[in-house]
């Protein structure tokens, strides 16, 4: 599948965003991150503007982006729709929480936090059903992706959050929710990585011709001989050896190296602290933004079958 | 709307049925497809600079083909390919606008170009590559069983036909109601087996593919003739024939 950029980024930029507004509503009632609502507005700004910027660029892979408001209209069998209203609705406790923060209302300001942290979680969860319900493309209608989607918007978002906390100055909470979450989502991309390498595909050009009976089916003359749309977008493959390296920079890059700097943040502490968490946010972020081109790149759609065979 | 309709016994399911014995591979389902939707419902059917390289387009209908089968027994086979105006389709329910949708009344998986935004999501639900954007408009298009010629009263009755059927040479493309029995095609794909395409999907569709027919069981080798020095009439051929087979 081709990696539009600007899926790409929305994806990535709206997962950090709602993971970091996820764990702010939910952590801040437990006295896990600074109290203050300088902190919590600081955090709540950074990540409306991350969703805002992600939707925003996923508007512009619209062929026509005007129309937008259309999408609101099937929640009842589309996902992308569902998508739409979650992220729109997501908007209201979220502006809510910061009202409630600058009026000083603790009591709804938690509330309203938490009712945030809840539409983040669904809005992501929409999202990850967008790509995992298409069942053409196996390395996405595969049951680790939703929870992955899930799992490193949480793990991006809580990478943002202890940047900002350790501005606040505070570390050690925030740092080994890095560290879990972290671990977590390498264990699930290894496993996941592994499964797609060794799956079944969900057809063969023997059953997209229905030529089985006869024998095995090869290509002989395509029907364009140029390129096509189908081609472009579906057809987009990544060359084995490329994905191997891109993976190793995951691993390593998004997840390995956050990891160890937030280690060495609730190790060492001090000054040190600040600029690791901050390097480590960066990281994971650009990490997922390869990953997120990964899991594009990767998938592989059954049209494809028609015109190469495989 | 992009819930399917409910499918009660008896609906009308209007299709294909494409036939992989007789299809030629000639591509005139595919042109005569493409000139009638440049101008019906579907019009104009765009193309990305078509006097240079690189010319593409939207085409509705794709000729594949294919070889099966080793040895004596692999054949080719020519593979129309095109929307199967499926039972369950995806590319109608991940629709977030209602543009997509599936006709009650006959089956008919349209494209409401007016509300269309352009996200190409049904394209990646389509397991069969029957969606191609159409990149000057920002929508997307697909075949329409050419909804503007088979209820259309301006043209002669037996017209009323998808283009591709029409024009078809070797009458391999057969248009009808799969969901009537006692229709022609549903005879026809009775009497040929005629198979869905990808089946493990799910997606039910309702065109079918009448497989290509079992060839006749080849000949018993020819021998080649060996005349006997008795079958040689003329005395001197007769003589150089002993000489030389000495």
């Amino acid at each position: 599948m081709n990696p539009a950029p600007s899926i790409v980024f929305f994806t990535t930029a709206s997962g950090a965003g709602y993971g970091l507004l996820f764990w702010l509503g939910l952590l801040r009632p437990l006295g896990i991150v600074p109290a203050t609502p300088a902190f919590a507005l600081v955090c709540l700004v950074l990540a409306l503007l991350l969703i805002t910027a992600g939707l925003v660029s996923s508007m512009l892979h619209l062929g026509n982006p005007t129309r937008a408001w259309r999408a609101f209209s099937q929640w009842r069998s589309s996902w992308l729709s569902r998508e739409g209203v979650a992220a729109v609705v997501t908007y209201v406790p979220a502006i809510g929480f910061g009202a409630a923060l600058l009026a000083d209302l603790p009591g709804l300001a938690t509330l309203a936090g938490l009712l945030a942290a809840v539409g983040a979680a669904v809005t992501v969860w929409c999202t990850a059903m967008i790509y995992a319900s298409l069942k053409p493309i196996r390395q996405w209608h595969h049951p680790l992706v939703a929870p992955g989607y899930l799992l490193l918007a949480g793990y991006s978002g809580m990478a943002l959050l202890a940047g900002v906390s350790a501005l606040g100055g505070v570390v050690g909470g925030p740092a080994s929710f890095i560290i879990t979450l972290g671990l977590a989502a390498l264990v699930l991309k290894l496993a996941y990585w592994r499964m797609i390498d060794g799956g079944d595909p969900v057809a063969t050009a023997e059953s997209a011709t229905s030529l089985g009976f006869i024998g095995k089916v090869r290509p002989l003359d395509p029907p364009h001989t140029e390129s096509n749309y189908l081609l472009r977008e579906m057809g987009f493959r990544i060359a084995r050896k490329h994905a191997a390296s891109l993976r190793t920079i995951v691993l390593v890059g998004g997840f390995a190296a956050p990891i160890l700097l937030a280690l060495l943040a609730t190790q060492i502490g001090g000054g040190v602290a600040l600029p690791a968490l901050a390097l480590g946010a960066l990281l994971a972020l650009a990490g997922l933004l390869v990953e997120r081109w990964l899991m594009f790149a990767e998938a592989t759609h059954t049209v494809t079958l028609y015109y190469s065979g495989r | 709307m992009t819930c399917l309709p409910e499918i009660t016994p008896g609906q009308k399911k209007l299709g294909l049925v494409i036939d992989l014995d007789t299809c030629v591979g000639c591509q005139a389902c595919a042109t005569n497809c493409k000139e009638w939707n440049s101008s019906g419902h579907s019009g104009p059917l765009p193309d990305l600079k078509p006097y240079s390289a690189g010319a593409e387009g939207v085409w509705f209908n794709r000729v594949h083909s294919y070889e099966a089968g080793e040895g004596a027994d692999g054949r080719t086979v020519h593979f129309p390919r095109s929307c199967l105006h499926c039972e369950t389709p995806d590319c109608v329910t991940v629709c977030p606008t209602g543009a997509s949708y599936k006709r009650i009344e006959d089956g008919i998986v349209l494209v409401d170009h007016d509300i269309c935004i352009g996200c190409g999501l049904c394209a990646w639900a389509c397991p069969y590559g029957a969606r191609e954007m159409d990149e000057d408009e920002g929508v997307m298009k697909k075949c329409t069983l050419c909804i503007d010629r088979i209820y259309n009263e301006t043209i002669p009755e037996a017209q009323r036909q998808p283009a591709c059927v029409l024009t078809c040479p070797t009458n391999a493309r057969h248009f009808g109601d799969l969901g009537d029995p006692e229709s022609d095609v549903s005879k026809l794909v009775a009497a040929r087996g005629g198979q869905d395409l990808m089946p493990e999907l799910g997606y039910k569709p309702v065109n079918k593919y009448l497989p290509p027919r079992k060839r006749s069981s080849a000949a018993a080798t020819p021998q080649e003739a060996v005349p006997t020095a008795m079958d040689i009439k003329n005395p001197l051929l007769r003589w150089m024939d002993k000489v030389l087979t000495r």
